[in-house]
């Protein structure tokens, strides 16, 4: 073997190292991938084809994958862009946005319900039903659906989240902080009415 | 305390900075003296972190079983797949 043809064998060896070092890194990161993938989309079957898809193309262009940098948010961010892709129904925000209530609106319909001391309870807020979170979270307009599930969900961090959505820093600052608030709207209404 | 207190108006707009550590050193301390001698603002935080506990364990859903699978197939199916 040639010295060229002994070093064309090394970059093979070595890519082939490094591919399926990238998959078992991506496979290990799938349940998570599939936990935020869930809360973004409506149903059960359309997260797995999203996570399938976003798979399927991660495996075919792993070579833009930048190793040691956060897959998981790279991830995402095929997931992410694939599921604007998939033509997921344009949502308009309506032009007469709801009087939007303050941070402290839960707590003070919890307690306006059960009392003050009620807020002081542990498990307060698992009377909120497990099924009113998921059903109030798909109510929140996508915009800020989606940063609130990257970060309170996928624990992203905000620069995270900004990439993830290619929007800039402080627009997941203020979605983030309006879709919390309007979170909270819908588990008043819908679990203490 | 009351629920119109301008303090306690000012303690709920840096909830959720508070929270997220990301407050500057100000209004940390804006936010801590007003919580110190506070009940009705520290009840509503003390509530919010468990709320958002309880969001992140209810909304968390695993993932099927056999999804893992059809990803392996994906991998071995992928071009140029060893």
């Amino acid at each position: 073997m040639s010295d060229a043809e002994a070093a064309e064998a090394r970059r093979i060896a070595g890519e082939a190292r490094d591919r399926v070092r990238f998959e078992e890194e991506a496979l290990e990161l799938a349940d998570q991938v599939y936990r935020v993938a869930r809360r973004l989309v409506g149903t059960r079957e359309e997260a797995e084809e999203l996570v399938q898809e976003t798979y399927a193309r991660a495996f075919r262009s792993w070579r833009s994958y930048t190793h040691g940098t956060n897959m998981r948010a790279w991830l995402l961010r095929i997931l992410t862009n694939l599921n604007l892709d998939r033509g997921r129904k344009i949502q308009r925000t309506p032009d007469l946005q709801p009087l939007e209530e303050g941070d402290y609106y839960l707590a003070n319909k919890v307690a306006a319900a059960e009392g003050e001391q009620a807020l002081e309870q542990d498990q307060v807020v698992e009377r909120l039903s497990q099924g009113g979170v998921v059903d109030a979270l798909a109510d929140v307009p996508h915009d800020f659906r989606d940063v609130v599930v990257l970060v309170d969900i996928g624990d992203f961090s905000y620069a995270d989240a900004a990439q993830i959505l290619d929007i800039p820093i402080g627009t997941v600052m203020s979605r983030l902080h309006r879709g919390r608030r309007i979170l909270k709207q819908k588990l008043a209404e819908e679990s203490l009415t | 305390m009351t629920t119109h207190d301008p303090g306690c108006d000012k303690c709920e707009e840096l909830l959720q900075g508070y929270l997220d550590r990301d407050l500057d050193p100000a209004e940390v301390v804006v936010a801590e003296g007003h919580l110190d001698g506070c009940d009705y603002c520290r009840r509503r935080y003390r509530f919010e972190e468990k709320l958002r506990r309880y969001i992140r364990l209810s909304a968390s859903e695993r993932m099927p079983a056999g999804l893992m699978a059809k990803l392996a197939e994906l991998r071995d199916r992928a071009p140029g797949a060893l």
